[in-house]
């Protein structure tokens, strides 16, 4: 018997059981649409995260103060000021591999301009700040070496703060006051969005650092180090450079842990996306589950279906149908209900991540490849679940099946 | 009943080379050649011979019923000689081919090319309209065969049991005369050496009977050899040959004497 002719008995066989059928691949309805929609929801919550990594600027190292041992006490981390701008300076100038290095500092500091004021953090950083993050200056431009060396009260402001305090007014040139000390205003940053921890990036203000030490909090201890790494495939490289000179810096024997934490922009990413990781694996796992327990469906069916139809089956095998052709039979019928309830599946998956994102605001992302291997692994339920009953009604003995009530 | 003017076989008579299994044909040799065929079901410690030591010869165009009590080996004869089951011992050669050596594929294809089944129960495929049941033999052929021709071909063996104008009715729709007719189209599709049938009027009432026995012997008389199980006395006597079967031997082999005429029993009965 022909494939298609195969396929035809199929589909009249299911059709004779409508309801049958489609209670049938429900299970695999159920399984495919979930595995579809749940792909599109991590897909579209791991884009969101990645797009808020790339915020951070490219191929980014930051190097912030750990905990500290000294005299049999040993600090939390980041409690002792164990960053210092010489250890900026020693990176920038002996880690091979490294392109620009910003020390900063930050102050939390209240803004005032005319009668309006606004809280934020001030931070204290480098020129090449701008660059390393990426960071565009829309308005105005950006501080200078010059700057630094005179500690100048210029300041670069986040469209955040150039909203709250200037409102429709031009800040370029304005005078504002930080901690009641007046700086100009030299320009305005674009927008960056919220980070990966859910605070507004552009509600800052960034100044020379050697200002924040000397005009503002007269702290000279980092609160972190940013570097930009020549290359991805140096970053690793770098990041052993930086640690290694920094334990010769602070001093550190062997047995001593870092009192500093070198992350890069991929560790960073990692741990922003292990939890969607988690939660997709989780997700995946459930949704493959309705589909065994789905394909656990079929063959209970299958198996009725083998047993109603003994009679036909001794009938065809009478005439000369060979085993192969009524494993043939059974198993494409199998096949046909696992990979149409897939492509049901497919569709209602697709629509719940469309409902979700239009009603409900969640990012989705179709995958094609999700949607191509969970089809196959519907189709896949099918041979694997209709086998048994396939193999069964092939072997049946024709006399046997024939006398069959 | 004008049976005889449509019964034009339109196609060539199948050759032996269809089948692949089947060994060199001996020319001229006789439809069914059973040569000392035992076929004994042994259960725990208990041995049951349910065939001793047969050997038969049936020829081409011949016409026979085998008749016996349950229990007399009729139905494993039957299934022997329909190649559903193969002999414990002995030579089974069907239109001189030796089917006692095959396998169950093997088994298969000499069923699909060699043998024509009529069963008691029709066993038509239930919610398939007529033609398709007709259909059905030519799709596991090996030899593949166009949808159409098959078609044409299926329509011609409907047309020589006079139900063309009901290939599309599904068998709930047919009477029961009507669709052993249809049982028996579908044993004519693949040109089969043998038509067997098995009790074919075991599940009709008296007039149909005879309808289907005018069927068979119209058939007969076009050279199609019949080999038909019955317990029925006044069916048998439609055959041209019947062997009688007691504890799996046969006790009587003898052609049947007054024979009687499907197409005048059937006028007595209409003008009764």
């Amino acid at each position: 018997m022909t494939a298609l002719a195969t396929f035809n008995l199929a589909l009249r066989a299911l059709q004779r059981n409508k309801l049958r059928s489609l209670l049938t691949m429900l299970g695999i309805v159920i399984g495919v649409g979930a595995v579809v929609a749940m792909v599109g929801i991590g897909n579209g919550a791991k884009a969101q995260v990645e797009a808020q990594i790339a915020t951070l600027g490219q191929n980014v190292i930051l190097i912030f103060p750990g905990s500290s041992f000294s005299g049999g006490v040993q600090s939390g981390s980041g409690g002792v000021g164990t960053l210092k701008l010489e250890d900026a300076k020693a990176i920038a100038d002996e880690v091979p591999g490294v392109v620009a290095v910003s020390p900063g500092t930050r102050v939390t500091s209240q803004l005032g301009f005319g009668n309006q004021n606004w809280s934020t953090s001030v931070a204290g950083e480098a020129p090449e700040y701008f660059d390393i993050r990426q960071w565009e200056i829309v308005g105005g431009a950006g501080f200078t070496e010059q700057d630094v060396r005179a500690a100048a009260k210029v300041a670069v402001i986040g469209a955040t703060v150039a909203k709250q305090l200037f409102g429709e007014e031009e800040p370029i040139g304005q005078i504002m006051r930080v901690r009641n000390v007046p700086f100009q205003v030299i320009g305005v940053l674009k927008p960056k969005g919220t980070s990966i921890m859910g605070s507004d990036q552009d509600d800052v203000v960034v100044v020379p650092y050697s200002t924040v030490m000397k005009r503002l909090s007269g702290i000279t201890n980092l609160r972190m180090i940013s570097v930009q790494c020549v290359s991805e495939e140096r970053t690793q490289a770098v990041v052993n450079g930086i640690t290694d000179l920094m334990r010769q810096r602070h001093r550190l024997g062997q047995d001593r842990e870092n009192d500093f934490m070198v992350r890069s922009q991929q560790e960073i990413a990692e741990m922003a996306t292990a939890t969607s990781k988690v939660l997709r694996l989780l997700l995946g796992a459930i949704a493959s589950v309705s589909l065994v327990v789905g394909g656990i469906g079929i063959m209970n069916i299958m198996l009725v279906s083998v047993t109603e139809r003994t009679r036909e089956i001794g009938i065809r095998i009478a005439l000369g149908a060979h085993g192969a052709d009524i494993l043939k039979q059974f198993l494409i019928e199998a096949v046909t209900l696992s990979s149409l309830g897939g492509l049901i599946g497919i569709l209602l998956g697709l629509g719940t991540s469309t409902l979700l994102s239009r009603f409900a605001g969640w990012p989705t992302l179709t995958s094609i490849n999700a949607i191509i291997i969970a089809f196959l692994f519907s189709a896949a339920v099918g041979v694997f679940f209709g086998l048994y009953p396939a193999k069964k009604a092939a072997a049946l003995d024709p006399i046997d099946a024939l006398r069959y009530e | 009943m004008a049976l005889q003017n449509r019964l034009q076989i339109p196609w060539a008579a199948p050759q032996c080379a269809r089948v692949r299994t089947c060994g060199p044909k001996i020319p001229m040799s006789p439809v069914i050649q059973l040569e000392h065929v035992w076929k004994t079901y042994r259960s725990a410690d208990v041995e049951l011979h349910a065939v001793r030591d047969v050997s038969l010869k049936i020829e081409r165009g011949e016409f026979v019923a085998i008749m016996g009590a349950s229990g007399s080996g009729k139905s494993t004869m039957m299934n022997i000689l329909g190649c559903l089951d193969k002999p414990t011992q002995g030579r089974f050669l069907l239109d001189g081919c030796d089917v006692s050596t095959l396998d169950r594929d093997g088994l298969a294809d000499i069923r699909n090319q060699k043998v024509g089944f009529v069963f008691q129960g029709f066993n038509l495929l239930t919610r398939t309209s007529a033609l398709e049941n007709v259909e059905l033999p030519m799709m596991y052929s090996r030899g593949s065969l166009g949808s159409r021709e098959m078609r044409k071909r299926a329509e011609a063996a409907l047309a020589m049991v006079g139900l063309s104008n009901r290939a599309d009715h599904h068998p709930n729709q047919l009477s029961g005369g009507q669709q052993q007719r249809v049982a028996i189209a579908r044993a004519l599709v693949n040109q089969p050496a043998l038509l067997l049938a098995d009790e074919p009027t075991g599940n009709l009432d008296s007039k149909t009977s005879i309808e289907i026995m005018d069927v068979f012997q119209t058939l007969n008389e076009q050279g199609i050899t019949i080999v038909m199980v019955t317990h029925e006395h006044d069916i048998a006597q439609y055959n041209k040959r019947c062997i009688v079967m007691r504890d799996g031997v046969v006790r009587s082999d003898s052609p049947v004497v007054d024979r009687l005429d499907a197409k005048t029993q059937h006028a007595a009965l209409e003008n009764a």
